[in-house]
């Protein structure tokens, strides 16, 4: 209803449109069952164009999620290299009893832990969720609304008051420079905050996806989500502003 | 006639993820809907969520970097011949 941004939503579709058979076989709707065992067959069978597809889709969450628990990006590597190996291993045993992603995706946490622990870097994944998500976190700075001596408390200042993006040409808003800005707000993020915004609005997970899968509860995934969010749209903001 | 407690701006920017969610009750997605209605800055700011989540959702095009790709691709070729 507010959405202004029809090239951002042409994007949207034409990317979805552009994935292979393959990206369709590992969205979650129960339709793609049959899909998602032919991809088990070709994984089995050394279908490489297979195998790179799901490597592709899968890379940017993985990282996330290895970040989690280990500590570098190189660290982080080794564990999605080692998960992969588990997946080849395994394939032959997977009896499909969890989608194909949910085991991808078990394997890797297990892999991680292992990692982990052996770098001797096991902070309890718990005590990490609830320390990004229990302080007291503002998506806009209280500077950026009326005091209480005004006469409309809590609403914006004239000087803070959110503009619309409406007029930025989409070229700018779909530019390298852009996703830049947004790349770096994403891996600025503390680790959780990091792996749920990716899981949820890069890789489309739903959210009780996300709780399962890390053990949150719904509200601390929301939480998790709505902070890494303001953090994005705030970096958005001051890069548009010229800040 | 009975009139709903209205929500401030800064109260409204931290309900976004829920009303996205459709997690909010009914009565709070009325106040969340009847202040949007009348708050221009409000609605940008709810805009620019949405467009912020969106552009999150094109990093996926990066996928993977070649060197990452090219070392897994490596680890598939050496499981397929049997090493």
């Amino acid at each position: 209803m507010f959405c202004r941004s029809p090239i951002l939503r042409r994007a949207a579709t034409d990317e979805r449109a552009a994935g292979s058979h393959v990206s369709a076989a590992v969205s979650q709707t129960q339709a793609d069952n049959a899909e998602e065992a032919q991809l088990v067959e070709r994984l089995r069978a050394g279908d490489e164009a297979a195998f790179t597809a799901l490597v592709s889709m899968y890379y940017p969450a993985m990282l996330r999620v290895a970040q989690m628990y280990v500590s570098g990006r190189a660290a982080a590597e080794d564990v999605i290299q080692e998960t992969w190996l588990g997946v080849l291993q395994g394939v032959d045993r997977f009896e499909g009893r969890s989608s194909l992603k949910t085991w991808i995706f078990r394997i890797l946490t297990n892999t991680a832990k292992t990692r982990a622990v052996r770098d001797g870097r096991s902070v309890p994944f718990s005590a990490l969720a609830a320390g990004e998500s229990e302080e007291a976190e503002l998506s806009v700075d209280a500077d950026h609304f009326r005091g209480p001596d005004d006469a409309y408390p809590g609403h914006w200042l004239a000087s803070a008051t959110p503009q619309s993006w409406a007029g930025e040409p989409e070229d700018r808003l779909l530019s390298g420079e852009t996703r830049g800005v947004i790349q770096r707000a994403v891996e600025g993020l503390p680790p959780v905050q990091r792996a749920v915004i990716t899981l949820r609005d890069l890789q489309g997970w739903a959210p009780e996806e996300v709780c399962d899968y890390l053990g949150v509860t719904d509200g601390n995934q929301r939480v998790l989500l709505h902070r890494a969010r303001g953090k994005v749209r705030l970096a958005l903001e001051r890069y548009l502003r010229g800040e | 006639m009975t009139r709903i407690e209205e929500l401030t701006c800064q109260e409204l920017v931290e309900l976004v993820t829920m009303y996205l969610e459709m997690t909010l009750s009914p009565e709070d997605t009325s106040r969340f809907e009847s202040h949007l209605a009348i708050c221009p800055g409000c609605t940008n700011y709810l805009d620019q969520m949405r467009t912020a989540v969106q552009l999150v959702g094109t990093l996926r095009e990066d996928g993977i970097p070649p060197e990452a790709r090219d070392r897994l691709l490596e680890a598939f070729r050496d499981w397929k011949r049997g090493a």
